[in-house]
């Protein structure tokens, strides 16, 4: 078998479409290269969606944190604890065991004990935590001159939010953002190694690495293929985040620019 | 534990409780407690050890080591550090042992590699076969503090690094102008102004050590997630004297807890540690005072 | 043939004997009984437990026991982290491929599902199965039509079912029995499957003569009846 009929069969073989039944003998490189590529699609999916709908949790959790009001405060600094304070591994417990018992309440909540929307919500909640306390550093060193400058050209509540904070607080806390991100996209590993079942071998990268590191009693080529990839996918962040940050700058002098640049590593998560 | 436990089956509430909660099984389990700890005390400072020398090596005037410091922080830290210990561990222990064998065994004919087998002369066995069991416990744990430190150093690497870029030029400038070498910059004045700038980032690291401890198990080492689990699961009772249905929740529970409450202690002495740290230090609020090295 | 057998195994263990006393590492996994498991006290126990000892005392050779992830258990024996593994390990072709076995000391134990009380009448066909990641079973289920829902360990496999994310479990039946007979909420269908072999002792395939000594402790155990009523007395499957 070529390995461009490999691809055809197991290429979106983690979404269930493709060849049912995983190879089972005879394995080949290429076989590897293609499973464990097909599962890093919901790697990618479990990060791409919990890091785009965490984000605005995120923002919503770093004012809730500056709030003058106690009440929000205090939960905005209770969610951020809890999340950031507990290792992934119990938090997936946790949610698996809470949606089981939902489930009895009311079919309403049948879709959550299935990981493309239980274990996402998790990951929403984790990477909200993260970015909201990264954001909430950000908040704090908005410069005060700024703010005031705002306040002298009649700009206020939301328009002195929109226009002038929040794009201070992206460009301060960009590098630990980046950081965050990285460590999220490695997080999605852990939803079917510890926390959510596989449905009929659907899994994400790890699974099948593991699948293969089970039937050929050999972990030295599946896991260094899923490292492999796990780099490109850093690459790939790191670049996206360049372009953006690059963005979120433009508008400063090239050498400022060169000392935000140098602020990257203190800043992380 | 206590001689009232003899016949659990005729307990019940408290003094059940408090026999369940001393059986060797779950000794052990506050044993593993005690193991995470030893892990994290001995792990960080290995992994800024590694993130030093990693962070020097990546600012390296001499390419090779450049790019050898530089490869090390961008490798380690693209991969998930599950996927790494997966496979790691074996290949640390399997390098370490050829290494020995190599030194041991010189005369050794043949490959150390038979079919799938990875053989080595029973001299360079790590441990020794005839070792005590405490020695092969002792190893197991050493090669995961190792494989934590690899895996923590390249991120305490990239802190320290950026750190270095991010103490003043005009403070090197000045040392320079007095005629330090570079050795002595280095010694005198960048080792010690860059702990201010990268302690945000060294605490955030310990957080995520913290959290990344249970998957302690994972390196072979029997630590608390794998006795919660273990002791969590349905018991029946033709296999203990203690039939439980699933406690997993229970236990997992305690863990929570555990982690919560180390990590708000962790908070607490960093930020304490911060202000002292900072105290007449070059950071933006130190430098307004003229700040001194 | 017995005694010359236990010759050799003499033999052997004197071998090993010239390089100070040689421990035998045993590799366990500790989580699924009768096979093994941890006791209260915090120590390997179980039908192998039992049966290992024994095996060792017959082949005089001092044995200690490890407990390994199920995951890593032959990859550590390979690269030398312990030199047996007994856990309830079926010998199959792919992995003998890698490892070498002793001849089995269980009878093929056949797998069966355990479903909810009033759910007997179910079609395995086209149900949800759970199994654990990496076993035979969750192979078999795979291949058959039915809906496969793998979990990590055999617990979860069970409490699936409990708590109706699936219909039933497929698991080593001499697994299964001690929760069925437990009475209360779940039952034994009376269909089984034969998947695996028979369950035998792992080993590096360059340790040829360690084999020998296990193989001919495991043959004297059967020919004077010890194995078989051990078998009994753990509830294990046939006897030979």
């Amino acid at each position: 078998m070529s390995c461009w009929e490999t691809i055809a069969d197991y290429g979106l073989r983690s979404l269930g479409i493709g060849e049912r039944l995983l190879p089972r003998d005879n394995f080949t490189l290429c076989q590897q290269v293609v499973l464990i590529g097909s599962g890093m699609l919901w790697n990618i999916y479990f990060g791409l969606i919990s890091l785009v709908s965490g984000f605005f949790l995120a923002t919503a959790l770093a004012l809730g944190k500056a709030s003058k009001v106690r009440v929000l405060r205090k939960l905005a600094e209770w969610v951020i604890f809890l999340f950031r304070g507990s290792p992934l591994f119990i938090q997936f417990f946790f949610a698996y065991f809470l949606f089981l018992s939902l489930k009895g309440v009311s079919p309403v909540f049948d879709p959550f004990s299935s990981a493309w929307l239980g274990a996402a919500l998790v990951l929403f909640f984790n990477t909200a935590a993260y970015s909201g306390e990264i954001f909430y550093g950000a908040l704090m060193s908005v410069p005060k001159g700024e703010v005031e400058a705002a306040d002298a050209y009649g700009l206020s509540g939301w328009p002195r939010f929109r226009r002038i904070i929040w794009p201070t607080l992206l460009r301060l806390s960009w590098p630990a953002y980046t950081n965050e991100a990285i460590f999220l996209f490695h997080a999605t590993t852990l939803v079917f190694f510890s926390g959510f079942p596989a449905w009929q071998q659907r899994g994400d990268a790890l699974y099948y690495a593991s699948y293969f590191a089970d039937k050929t009693f050999n972990p030295f080529v599946p896991y260094p293929i899923l490292a492999g990839y796990f780099i490109l996918l850093t690459l790939a962040i790191v670049g996206v985040f360049g372009i953006v940050n690059r963005r979120l700058n433009r508008h400063l002098p090239q050498e400022r620019r060169a000392r935000l640049r140098l602020r990257r590593g203190p800043l992380l998560r | 534990m206590f001689a009232f436990c003899t016949d659990p089956e005729t307990l019940s509430g408290l003094s059940w409780l408090s026999c369940y909660l001393t059986t060797g099984k779950h000794l052990s389990i506050y044993v593993s407690v005690g193991t995470v700890l030893l892990l994290l005390a001995i792990t960080a400072p290995a992994a800024l050890l590694f993130g030093f020398g990693g962070a020097v090596a990546a600012r390296s005037p001499l390419p090779p080591l450049a790019w050898a410091g530089r490869g090390y922080i961008a490798i380690v830290r693209g991969v998930p550090d599950i996927a790494f210990f997966l496979f790691f561990v074996i290949a640390l222990d399997q390098f370490l042992e050829w290494l020995r064998h190599e030194w041991k065994c010189p005369d050794w004919e043949g490959s150390v590699w038979q079919g799938s087998d990875f053989v080595v002369c029973a001299e360079a066995k790590l441990p020794l076969s005839t070792a005590a069991g405490w020695v092969h416990d002792v190893y197991g744990f050493a090669v995961a503090v190792l494989t934590f430190a690899i895996v923590f150093g390249a991120f305490a690497a990239n802190v320290l690094y950026g750190a270095m870029r991010a103490v003043p030029r005009a403070q090197l400038e000045t040392a320079e102008a007095y005629g330090m070498t570079r050795r002595q910059i280095f010694r005198r004045i960048l080792v010690p102004q860059m702990w201010v700038y990268a302690l945000p980032g060294l605490s955030n690291l310990w957080m995520v050590l913290v959290k990344a401890t249970p998957l302690l198990f994972l390196l072979g080492v029997e630590d608390i997630v794998y006795w919660a689990r273990e002791l969590g699961g349905a018991k029946t009772p033709r296999f203990t004297d203690y039939p439980h249905p699933d406690w997993r929740v229970w236990y997992f529970g305690a863990l929570l807890v555990f982690y919560l409450a180390f990590t708000r202690l962790s908070e607490v002495v960093l930020a304490r540690l911060t202000r002292r740290l900072a105290r007449g230090q070059a950071t933006l609020g130190g430098a307004a005072q003229g700040g001194s090295a | 043939m017995k005694t010359i057998l236990l010759g050799t195994a003499i033999v052997v263990a004197g071998a090993g004997a010239a390089l100070a006393q040689d421990v035998v590492r045993l590799g366990t996994e500790g989580a699924y009984p009768p096979y093994n498991f941890i006791d209260d006290a915090g120590e390997v126990a179980g039908f192998e437990r039992v049966l290992g000892d024994e095996l060792c005392a017959r082949a005089e050779l001092t044995c200690t026991w490890v407990t390994n992830d199920w995951d890593s258990i032959i990859p550590n024996l390979v690269s030398g982290n312990y030199d047996a593994i007994m856990a309830g390990m079926s010998i199959t072709p792919e992995r003998d491929e890698v490892i070498d076995f002793t001849q089995n000391y269980t009878q093929p134990d056949p797998s069966a599902y355990l479903v909810m009380a009033g759910n007997e009448e179910i079609d395995l066909e086209a149900a949800v199965i759970a199994a654990q990641t990496g076993t035979i079973q969750a192979n078999f289920v795979a291949q058959s039509g039915a809906t496969l829902v793998e979990f990590a360990s055999p617990d979860e496999t069970v409490a699936a079912v409990r708590n109706g994310e699936a219909d039933a479990v497929l698991a080593d039946k001499s697994f299964l029995m001690p929760v069925a007979e437990e009475g209360g909420d779940l039952v034994m269908l009376d269909r089984e499957e034969l998947i695996g072999g028979g369950i035998g002792m792992g080993l590096r395939e360059s340790d040829a003569e360690l084999r020998a000594a296990f193989d001919a402790a495991i043959q004297s155990m059967k020919d004077d009846g010890s194995l078989n009523a051990l078998l009994e007395e753990w509830q294990i499957g046939a006897t030979f």
